[in-house]
């Protein structure tokens, strides 16, 4: 059964949209598609957005989610808003360098190194 | 069913489910309990339980086309030296070398197709037998 819980929590202040996500595991398919469209919602609703993706709390990630991060992301450039993603774990950020999407995203050590490059042009 | 000669002494524990992404979940819970009780590092743990979500997704998904009449077979055997899973689908099969590299740059903003190289990436070994039908997966535990 999918979780009741809210999957992410949502703050947005300074022109910035910062979820942070509250499930530790962010793997299977059914819950990965309730967040795409969750976050699809909210991308279309701050045209062009800056979204803030947070992932202190998450600690397992499968390639169904590098998915949607993807699928975000193109939206996202569609609008030509900015994505940004802070607080990945070393053991998840192995997931982004093997797939070599470290490259793909812009990753950030903190949300607030995050938040403040959006100042930055 | 194949079974390596290196591995025709292993038992091999079976769980049969239908082909509902529901079940990866229950799958995934009653190796990583085993896996648990015999001390494999947090590391080894990360990477089981991702292998097998992409496995086990892989097998419903793309082998079984999530039919509900057909079934998703998982032999498994874990000790504290290694862990061992044959997951076999009734699907047609496939050729995983004409897979294509999720790394190559045109390849590189694709939602889809990583599930294959992150096996890779974190399992001892990986094989895919009987023309794709079956996946073997080995993972030392090494401290």
């Amino acid at each position: 059964m999918p979780d009741a819980q809210p999957h992410f929590t949502l703050e947005t202040k300074d022109g910035i949209c910062f979820v942070e996500f509250s499930d530790r595991k962010i793997l299977e398919e059914i819950y990965i598609n309730e967040i795409g469209d969750q976050l699809g919602k909210i991308i279309e609703e701050h045209r062009p957005i800056n979204l803030l993706l947070n992932f202190r709390k998450v600690e397992h990630l499968s390639s169904a989610a590098l998915g949607m991060l993807i699928n975000l992301q193109k939206k996202i450039a569609g609008q030509s808003g900015r994505l940004k993603l802070s607080d990945i774990n070393p053991q998840i950020f192995e997931v982004f360098k093997i797939t070599r999407l470290n490259k793909v995203f812009e990753i950030h050590d903190s949300a607030a190194a995050a938040k403040a490059s959006f100042a930055q042009a | 069913m194949n079974q390596p000669a290196k591995d025709q002494h292993l038992p091999l524990q079976t769980l049969v489910i239908p082909s509902d992404l529901a079940m990866v979940s229950k799958v995934e819970g009653q190796i990583l309990q085993q896996i648990e009780q015999h001390h494999y590092s947090d590391e080894a743990i990360f990477a089981i339980k991702l292998t097998l979500e992409e496995a086990l997704t892989n097998a419903i998904k793309h082998g079984n086309k999530c039919c509900g009449d057909k079934q998703v077979i998982v032999r498994f055997h874990v000790d504290e030296e290694q862990f061992v899973v044959y997951i076999r689908d009734e699907g047609p099969g496939f050729n995983p070398d004409a897979v294509p590299d999720p790394t190559s740059p045109d390849r590189l903003s694709l939602p889809s197709g990583r599930g294959i190289l992150l096996m890779r990436a974190y399992m001892d070994e990986v094989a895919y037998l009987d023309d794709g039908r079956e996946l073997y997966i080995r993972k030392w535990n090494r401290p």
